[in-house]
């Protein structure tokens, strides 16, 4: 592996050069046979950080000329790929240089591509996006341009391969150069966010300005590939934004411990800074900053640590921690970029979860302002998102999140949409504009002037209309109405043994009617002394001992979400 | 935008009077382990860590110290015992989970082992698949975890590269390379269906290099066979063949005492070791250094078949 031990090699030097070395993320991607696993097969092996083994194994292999290396093969991954011959998912590659240890997000230029690319430039500080020389810009490179834009990503190198099979020529070099730059220039205007890009010329499969200076283009002047990931700077260094620290797990060992353990997601936090918790709004002073190794004189991102704050403030998981003089933004509603990531379409009004930070929140996707075409640029009107769809949505909240915008920070701009039913991740979402709760008052569905519709009272209340029938002792229909009572439900308590309903048996099914209509979880209750409930909602029914109410409780609120009437899902509101 | 001709210039290197100081490679890779382990631990109804007692349980074993300090870790830890590991090994690991503080779980397929099942009776692979993949799977289930913390790091090996941070495995526990969730930014999915569990990898992102380096800064014990030390081997070729249980001797063979140790630990039958004279963790860096293959070239079972690493995560393993 990497720097053979030498004599003048010395142990303790390498472990202190070690000490001093950072991480820059980084994601590739290009059309199918830009040369994209030859060029990082060939990052790897110039920099010495793959096995002979390894080598051995791919010797004679391949699709180049004899006594050649097919580097490609260095990064071949799972055996269905291998049967198909191509790359079908994001692969993760290592290799550290002197300076920086590396992690490459690479992402495969074909099938499910948008997807792939997002899921790699989610956490990168830098994109390589791979140019043919011989075939000039195609779709894929503008689409992995405008999604390293659009994912905020700060430096892209643009890496003009196969230098080698246009005899190196500096003006075909340049051409890509300028039509490249002009793309970059329109992909700015539409996402927001203008990208630092530099233009590398290279042979992936010689070796030119890979790792080492190519001789064959003196008219290059610049730095290698490698040189240039080297220097860059890593985004990970936000300690100078506004301080976010959201809330992960409460740690609360015994009576004198209280502590919130979270990775600081931006900024910068000391013993003594006033700190508010959001959403709430309350204030403190944070006193201790506990880690393993020793309270922190100083905390930043992005480090994993746990606060003690100088006064009890009821937090808990999800809150978002924050300097008392650079609040964020409480919203309930949110207008985002949504890249697509599932196979079932975006439905409006589907139950979808957003997590954000650490928080799950139900979310309702209430319009589609327009789709982005990626081969244009242009805003088209859509009905849906399908797979690899790019858009921005107006999102509705059951509850108030505390967020920033992407474009201000990554860690608290961010979200994931799951899908409520199949669990499967449906979205990945970027805050683009959000008003604050407070000042919006009732204006969050603004623009809709006529009668209130079910959709937007299930939005606001976390159910849709409907009946809970229930039989059992007293005290435990109390116990279930008040669970649903704390977790937002607006329900109504109909007795169903009054007089009234017993002489007209019709009426009752008047009143629930109307309560459904209206929205509401209409509770229809008989009580009685037995020592069982009886719990039935639409064609689902259980039968549970009145004895345990803790777990007759939680069966109850599962019957509610199975029959979707209920739609928060959270432990927490349980 | 890019310069007007080629004349980049590469930004001068921050020098240690002007840059604030950075976070080392190490520090990143430990905050982005220790979200993970308190994420699972508060999404997750039942979760376990699967502690196999190697240099990589131990680090994780650390991290989880560290996330939940000054609590104790919030899951127990769990060995799936396949009777053929070294006695070093179990010694150590009772000592480690003590003085960690966590509850330990110690699982066997005891059928099996009573059958008599070894690699050397059957082949590597349906051994693995009883004593490991079938315990495991027995394990989880017996217990209901939905979630299993595992030590596997993304650079071992090439289907590994793939393999998400929590990677979704259906209600046989197994693992469909083509239906795993997108994974993006720190934002985990962790629903899933009753059922239905997820395996989760802490260290996905570190390197063997990494996982020694630390283990030296953070002096975290590891257990004696890492060590170059005079021990009795059978050589056999290129092979040195530790003497524990079930080990058969071909005629002739006499054990010698060879300066060696181990490189990863798995079962005696099947983990060879290699000559050293690394007896300290610099040493063993170093050695890594030099080296020319990758660390699972000296554990035989991946060598069955091409891609079996593969097969037995469709199946099961880890
Ligand atoms: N002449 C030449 N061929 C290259 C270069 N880079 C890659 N190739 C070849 O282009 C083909 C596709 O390369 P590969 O790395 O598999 O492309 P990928 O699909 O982008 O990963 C292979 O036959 C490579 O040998 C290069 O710089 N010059």
């Amino acid at each position: 592996m990497a720097a053979l031990t030498t004599p003048s090699f010395s142990i303790d030097e390498f472990l202190q050069q070690e000490r001093e070395k950072d991480l820059l993320r980084f994601s590739t991607a290009g059309s199918v046979d830009d040369g994209k696993s030859t060029l990082i097969g060939r990052l790897l092996y110039d920099t010495q950080s793959v096995y002979e083994d390894q080598v051995r194994s791919i010797q004679g292999k391949g699709t180049t000329a004899p006594g050649q290396i097919d580097f490609a093969l260095l990064t071949d991954g799972l055996r269905a790929e291998r049967e198909q011959g191509i790359t079908i998912d994001v692969a993760y590659r290592y290799f550290s240089t002197a300076r920086r240890k590396f992690i490459i997000a690479d992402t495969p230029g074909h099938e499910q591509y948008t997807r792939n690319m997002v899921t790699g430039a989610s956490t990168a500080d830098a994109a390589v996006v791979l140019i043919d020389a011989s075939k000039g810009v195609l779709l894929q490179s503008r689409r992995h341009a405008y999604i390293a834009s659009l994912l905020r990503v700060r430096h892209v190198l643009v890496a003009v391969n196969k230098m080698d099979l246009i005899g190196y020529d500096q003006a075909a070099f340049r051409a890509i150069e300028r039509d490249f730059s002009l793309l970059l220039e329109q992909i700015a205007a539409d996402t927001g966010s203008p990208v630092e890009s530099i233009f590398v010329p290279v042979s992936a499969l010689a070796g030119d300005n890979i790792v080492h200076r190519s001789k064959a283009m003196l008219w290059y002047s610049g730095p290698s590939l490698l040189e240039l990931l080297e220097a860059l700077p890593s985004s990970l260094d936000t300690r100078a934004e506004p301080f976010r620290f959201p809330v992960q797990r409460v740690l609360r060992p015994d009576h004198s411990f209280r502590g919130f353990a979270g990775q600081i997601a931006s900024g910068t936090v000391r013993p003594g800074d006033r700190v508010t918790v959001l959403p709430s709004g309350r204030s403190a002073e944070v006193s201790r900053i506990v880690t393993y190794d020793g309270d922190l004189a100083e905390a930043y991102a992005p480090l994993s640590v746990t606060l003690v704050l100088n006064r009890e403030l009821d937090i808990s998981r999800g809150d978002l921690i924050v300097l008392a003089d650079a609040p964020a933004t409480v919203a309930k509603s949110v207008k985002a970029a949504l890249v697509w990531m599932d196979r079932r379409p975006l439905e409006l009004h589907r139950r979808y979860l957003l997590k954000h930070t650490s928080q799950t929140a139900p979310a309702f996707l209430s319009s589609i302002e327009h789709r982005t075409n990626i081969g244009t640029f242009s805003h088209e009107p859509a009905e849906t998102l399908e797979m690899n769809g790019i858009g921005v949505v107006t999102l509705n909240l059951l509850r108030p999140i505390a967020l920033d915008l992407y474009g201000e920070n990554r860690g608290t701009g961010a979200f994931i949409l799951i899908d409520a039913e199949t669990n499967s991740t449906a979205a990945a979402g970027m805050i683009t504009t959000a008003s604050s709760y407070e000042t919006e008052g009732s204006h969050i569905h603004a623009g809709a002037w006529g009668p209130v519709t079910a959709g937007e009272r299930a939005a606001r209340w976390g159910h849709r209309g409907g009946v809970l029938e229930l039989s059992g002792p007293t005290e435990l229909i109390d116990a279930i109405e008040r669970s649903l009572f704390a977790a937002g439900a607006i329900s109504n308590r109909i007795e169903a043994d009054d007089d009234a309903f017993l002489l007209h048996p019709s009426l009752l099914e008047i009143v629930t009617e109307m309560q459904i209509q209206s929205g509401l979880l209409a509770l229809v209750v008989h009580e009685n002394d037995s020592g069982t409930l009886m719990a039935r909602a639409e064609d689902r029914q259980l039968t549970l001992d009145a004895n345990d109410p803790l777990k007759a409780v939680s069966a109850v609120h599962q019957l509610l979400h199975s029959t979707g009437i209920l739609i928060f899902f959270e432990k927490a509101d349980l | 935008m890019p310069a007007a001709e080629s004349e980049i210039s590469l930004p001068p290197p921050p020098t240690s009077a002007t840059a604030p100081p950075r976070l080392s490679h190490l520090r990143l890779l430990e905050a982005e382990s220790i979200h993970i382990l308190r994420e699972v631990a508060s999404e997750f109804e039942r979760p376990v860590m699967l502690y196999s007692i190697g240099k990589d349980s131990s680090v994780m074993l650390r991290l989880a110290q560290k996330a939940f300090y000054p609590g104790p870790i919030p899951f127990p830890l769990l060995h799936v015992d396949t009777g053929f590991k070294f006695a070093e090994m179990l010694t150590f690991r009772d000592a480690m989970a003590r003085s960690a503080g966590a509850e330990l779980l110690v699982w066997r397929n005891e059928g099996a082992i009573a059958a008599g099942t070894n690699p050397i009776v059957l082949d590597t692979k349906r051994c693995c698949g009883l004593l490991k993949t079938q315990a495991l799977l027995d394990a989880l289930r017996h217990y209901n975890f939905d979630a299993a913390f595992g030590g596997a790091r993304r650079d071992e090996e090439k289907s590994r590269a793939k393999e998400r941070i929590y990677s979704f495995r259906d209600s046989a526990g197994q693992w469909d390379p083509k239906n795993q969730r997108p994974e993006l930014w720190n934002l985990y999915n962790a629903r899933i269906h009753p059922g239905e569990s997820i395996r989760v990898f802490p260290l996905s992102n570190w390197t063997e290099m990494d996982v020694w380096q630390y283990i030296h800064e953070e002096k975290i014990p590891v257990v004696d066979l890492y060590f170059a030390k005079e021990r009795l081997m059978y050589v056999r070729g290129d092979a040195l063949l530790p003497i524990e249980q079930a080990f058969v001797a071909r005629p002739g063979e006499q054990p010698q005492l060879v300066k060696s140790r181990l490189r990863s630990l798995g079962c005696s039958p099947c983990t060879g070791a290699i000559r050293s004279d690394a007896d300290t963790i610099p040493a063993i860096i170093a050695e890594l250094l030099s080296f020319r293959s990758s660390e699972r070239a000296n554990r035989t079972i991946d060598h069955d078949q091409e891609g079996s690493m593969e097969i037995k995560k469709r199946e099961g393993y880890f």
